[in-house]
């Protein structure tokens, strides 16, 4: 095989990558940089901090940083329970696949599951409304905004599982014993020894959380059909109507300022991972 | 000393003597209270959407009906668009699964024996569909697909190529996964000395040895694809998600129902991966590369991206000069 015969086995993937990836990630990124007439123009990017869109905005981060805290801290739980289990053993094992699955579980299934739990007439509401208490004795909010916790811990929590397992596995028995055999106690050991060693990992879990329900959209729309409370929201009705803010090309501009959060939360991860690698070699 | 030490590990180890505990591991009761709190929290509402399918209206008894239904000719015309939707799926589910093994496969396996240099270049491109989420990518489709349908027509398969681009996170883990502890360049290079050419190097030396990673790399896709509703819904496209959120709204039992099925279908095919992943792995040599190794028993975390709501699993995602999730000493000493 010729190394221009190799070149040329390239090209397939190459242009698939570029019609497909590519090309859409820049329309995404770019479009909102121009008007309808194709001319340059700040205008959309600029309404990006318009009172609404930075509600939208401000919602956004609320669902994911709410989400990704309770997420993490009981995902972390999870992994600390499942410590000192063998790693190829049923209950590990079993663990693993659910949280794999469940983390995959999102977006209209999700909703649904939420409907039948927590819907007006989910199993839960109307069990707690017989115990004499009514969950929407203040007006529905499952297909508000704060409903939107629940079925998003749903798949926060098993993401934390399998993200941040590896790094509590890290942890080696040798260092236990070392703080024990100086005198150390259990407390001393998760304060002064595991903590710190678990911190940039444990950050960059819950980094990784917040990009996961910041960027999800299936979830929410299945839930809210109606508005634009957080930014896909948003995305949504500027690609359906074209009239958030009576601009055209505002799904570009809010797409920019989605990407934008997304590089960056990708950035200081992959930062902490490089950090949390140190103690894993 | 080392008579201490042994103590101490295997207190550690057990985590149930009555000697105090050293290692970090929690006691058999905490674990076994954090882990019965969390599965029956978590069962709740899958609990709940099967009670929701038995339901009789609002009446408060149950009923089979829902379930028969399904059989039921008079009734099952009202969810023949959801027959449609399963129709477009399993095509959208084909294209998709070829564009991973014809297109990915290959160049992944060019790069790796031609083109050492170019492998953090195609890891790059393969993990950016994380940071450019679906609904963002949707915004740049639309023009695109405007192109497409044009080109192609506005039959549901060309919305294959969409998905090919959301799985490529996936599939190329799954992939990297495997052909990180196969040394195909010695395989080839011992092929290629006792005559073989590139097609028989390929298709009987390199590729079956490939298989696991192949497997792992279709199901997940099968997965995520079965799962995908963002970018069809936007794209005006029928697929089984948004025709759930449709039927839904005449008939939420039959939803639910199908729900379930969808759901049960794809735990099956992440178990399975699971026990790809496993299987052979015990067996799998010292891997060449350790930033490979870490992943070799990962594939059910790279199953974890979340086809609708973008989860990002773990074993995607270390950037570009980041490093995988499990050290890699640590793994091949296991």
């Amino acid at each position: 095989m010729t190394k221009k015969l190799a070149v040329l086995g390239l090209t397939p993937f190459a242009l698939y990558i570029l019609l497909f990836l590519a090309i859409p990630s820049a329309l995404a990124i770019t479009t909102g940089f121009f008007d309808k007439a194709g001319a340059f123009t700040l205008d959309n990017v600029g309404a990006l901090f318009s009172p609404q869109i930075l509600q939208t905005f401000l919602s956004s981060f609320w669902v994911s940083g709410v989400t990704a805290v309770i997420g993490a801290v009981v995902g972390a739980l999870v992994c600390y329970a499942l410590l000192g289990t063998r790693p190829d053993g049923t209950l590990r094992s079993t663990v693993n696949s659910a949280a794999s699955v469940l983390a995959q579980f999102g977006g209209v299934m999700l909703a649904f599951a939420f409907i039948a739990t927590i819907g007006v007439q989910g199993v839960i509401t109307v069990w707690l409304k017989d115990a004499g208490l009514d969950i929407y004795g203040n007006g529905v909010w499952l297909y508000q905004v704060p409903g939107l916790l629940l079925p998003y811990l749903y798949f926060q929590v098993p993401l934390m599982v399998i993200t941040f397992m590896p790094a509590l596995e890290g942890l080696k028995p040798q260092w236990a014993e070392a703080n024990s055999s100086l005198g150390g106690s259990r407390f001393t050991y998760w304060v002064r020894i595991a903590g710190p060693i678990l911190l940039p990992s444990f950050l960059g879990s819950l980094l990784l959380l917040f990009a996961n329900a910041f960027s999800s959209y299936a979830t929410a729309a299945a839930l809210i059909s109606q508005g634009s409370q957080i930014v896909p929201l948003q995305i949504r009705s500027a690609l359906i109507s074209e009239t958030v803010l009576g601009r055209a090309n505002m799904a570009g501009a809010l797409a920019f300022g989605m990407i934008v959060v997304m590089v960056v939360l990708m950035f200081g991860y992959s930062l902490l991972q490089s950090r949390t690698a140190r103690w894993q070699r | 000393m080392s008579g201490a030490r042994v103590d101490a590990r295997g207190a550690a180890t057990r985590g149930r003597t009555a000697e105090p505990r050293v290692g970090a591991a929690p006691s058999r009761l905490t674990r076994t209270i954090i882990l019965s709190v969390v599965g029956l929290v978590f069962a709740i509402p899958i609990v709940a959407m099967i009670q929701f399918t038995f339901r009789d209206g609002l009446s408060g008894s149950y009923t089979l009906g829902h379930w028969t239904g399904l059989a039921d000719p008079a009734v099952n015309t009202k969810y023949a668009p959801l027959v449609t939707a399963l129709g477009n799926s399993g095509v959208l589910v084909v294209v998709t699964v070829l564009l991973v093994l014809v297109l990915l496969l290959p160049t992944m396996v060019l790069v790796e024996l031609r083109f050492p240099r170019l492998r953090r270049v195609l890891e790059f491109v393969c993990i950016v569909p994380i940071t450019v989420p679906a609904i963002v990518l949707v915004v740049g489709l639309v023009p695109v697909y405007s192109v497409v349908v044009k080109v192609a027509g506005s039959s549901i398969w060309s919305l294959g190529f969409a998905y090919g681009v959301t799985v490529l996170p996936y599939a190329y883990r799954a992939i990297q996964a495997n052909l990180g502890t196969v040394d195909v360049i010695t395989l080839s290079e011992a092929a290629r000395s006792l005559g073989a050419g590139w097609a028989t190097v390929l298709f009987r030396v390199i590729l079956p040895n490939l298989r696991r990673g192949m497997l792992a790399a279709a199901f997940i896709s099968v997965a995520v694809v079965l799962g995908e509703f963002t970018i069809a819904s936007l794209l005006n496209r029928v697929n089984l998600q948004t025709a759930l959120v449709l039927i839904s709204k005449s008939d939420p039992y039959v939803a639910v129902i199908f729900s379930l099925l969808a759901l049960g279908f794809a735990f099956v095919l992440l178990l399975l991966i699971g026990r790809l992943s496993t299987v052979g792995a015990g067996r799998t040599h010292r891997p060449r590369r350790p930033s490979d190794a870490g992943n070799v028993a990962l594939p059910v975390a790279a199953g974890s991206l979340s086809p609708a709501t973008v989860v990002l699993p773990a074993a995607v995602l270390p950037a570009p000069g980041a490093v995988p999730p499990v050290p890699a000493a640590e793994r091949a000493n296991r």
